[in-house]
């Protein structure tokens, strides 16, 4: 099996936009936006492809903090800021389209920002 | 300058097979934009990681979606197996990579039927849907499942075709072929097909490639782009060109779907004729820690498993990336500028998978 070489490179917020900028004059194009929580941060990773050379920006946030929208430089990127606002409550600022908490309807506010049933049974005995 | 009004589009439209709404901003009858809106059917998967152990969460994973589920299953079963440093056997990945190709010609079959649903054309509709019967039951023999195959693990595949069954189903592909070729000449020749589609949702090379579009939808505006090239399974023993269209339109994606039937068959027969002798299963030992992006050509585009582990047996996350989530801005690109008639056919060719979408 062929085994795709992935570069993770964990940068600090306020270089992100310049760094995404130099990814897109580079030909890069974005493959995805996603949020991971660890802990009581969340690591987001921004990741992009040229070539089939997969690449990984990833900065870790405390969730209380606004974060910048990519979206001015990659106009699909609203999609996934979108989504990561309403699934983990992570601020995004600048969004091109902001759905204002409405992209997903949940249930729940902001479902995965507090996942709280790791490792339960998946059927837990009434 | 006419006055603008704003019409909802879905999420229960006779073309929507899943809910998916779009406010049309509208001019008399041009759309001057159109802002999408999901979220009808987002069921949480993606923490279900939290509840089901690793080598369980596969089920999860093909569930995602009912007509690429394999692809699903597999591509998460790759992501963990990069993490725990697994060596699948090679005749696992050549028997991935055969039901990955009919999971395909399933799902393209059907785009193509409900396509020509879509544009009124019923009879072709019938012929497309007829022809996939041949590749449900091809799947249901081989896996057991017509929708959900389930034959995919972490540490190779559940179970083996034998070599008897492999040589009829190549030899059944001959007539398949046939069936195809006939389907094909209308999708690209007929004109009631040209007639609603030429022209239709254009779209930019540039904004295919810059606003995330994939599989498909990008190719058909002339973005070479497919998973399939980077070799994982057994793709990198095989040889195939992407099908590539450079029109930009309706007609161009669904060019790319037609051609990209062929594409499968022809892998089919190229596995079958190299696929080794051997185990199926390595089984696995620990728990992962460690974090891998998998990442596979789906029907309808770049599929994305992340999947991040600590040493336990569940998952700290899994994200599913699926193409039709990428391939909503291009959908908005596409709108822009179209007529309201047009509307139905343009959502359509970008096949969109709802279900796929929001997990």
């Amino acid at each position: 099996m062929t085994i795709e070489a992935q570069e993770t490179t964990v940068v600090e917020q306020d270089h992100l936009i310049g760094l995404v900028e130099g990814y897109k004059k580079q030909g890069y194009r974005l493959v995805q936006i996603n949020c991971t929580k660890v802990g009581d941060l969340y690591e987001i990773n921004y990741s992009f492809d040229l070539k089939y050379q997969f690449k990984n920006l990833r900065i870790v946030v405390d969730g209380k903090r606004e974060i910048p929208s990519i979206s001015g430089i990659y106009w699909g990127a609203f999609v996934y800021e979108n989504e990561m606002h309403d699934l983990f409550g992570i601020r995004v600022v600048g969004m091109n389209v902001d759905f204002g908490g409405h992209l997903i309807r949940t249930a729940k506010k902001n479902p995965f920002a507090n996942p709280t049933f790791r490792g339960e049974d998946a059927c837990p005995k009434k | 300058m006419s006055k603008k009004i704003i019409m909802p589009f879905g999420p229960q439209h006779p073309v929507l097979p899943e809910p998916i709404h779009l406010d049309l901003v509208l001019e008399d009858e041009r759309v001057v934009e159109a802002i999408p809106s999901i979220g009808y059917i987002h069921r949480g998967l993606e923490t279900l990681v939290a509840k089901r152990e690793y080598p369980e969460y596969v089920y999860i994973a093909e569930r995602t979606c009912g007509i690429c589920s394999f692809i699903h299953g597999m591509t998460y079963c790759q992501g963990v197996e990069q993490v725990m440093n697994l060596e699948v056997p090679e005749r696992a990945l050549y028997l991935r990579t055969i039901w990955s190709e009919y999971s395909r010609l399933h799902s393209h079959l059907l785009w193509l039927g409900l396509f020509a649903d879509a544009v009124g054309f019923e009879n072709l509709f019938m012929a497309s849907w007829k022809a996939r019967e041949f590749v449900l039951d091809v799947l249901e023999e081989t896996t057991g499942g017509r929708v959900i195959q389930g034959s995919c693990k972490v540490g190779g595949v559940r179970r083996d075709i034998p070599c008897d069954t492999l040589d009829r189903m190549v030899k059944d592909l001959d007539g398949f072929e046939r069936e195809l070729q006939d389907i094909a000449n209308v999708f690209l020749n007929d004109e009631s097909i040209i007639g609603r589609t030429r022209g239709v949702g254009m779209l930019s090379r540039d904004d295919a490639y810059y606003c995330g579009a994939m599989g498909p939808t990008a190719r058909g505006s002339g973005v070479g782009i497919d998973l399939r090239m980077t070799g994982y399974a057994a793709y990198g023993k095989l040889k195939f060109t992407p099908a590539v269209e450079t029109g930009g339109d309706c007609y161009s994606r669904c060019a790319v779907r037609v051609k990209e039937l062929f594409t499968s068959i022809d892998l089919i027969r190229q596995a079958a004729a190299k696929i080794p002798e051997g185990e199926i299963e390595v089984k696995p030992k620990g728990n992962p820690d460690g974090e891998y992006f998998s990442r596979a050509e789906q029907p309808r585009g770049e599929l994305v498993h992340y999947v991040k582990g600590d040493g336990t047996k569940h998952l700290v996350r899994s994200r599913i990336r699926t193409p039709t989530l990428t391939n909503l801005p291009p959908l908005v690109k596409m709108l822009a500028g179209c007529e309201l008639a047009d509307v139905p056919v343009i959502v359509l060719s970008i096949d969109p998978c709802i279900g796929c979408a929001e997990r």
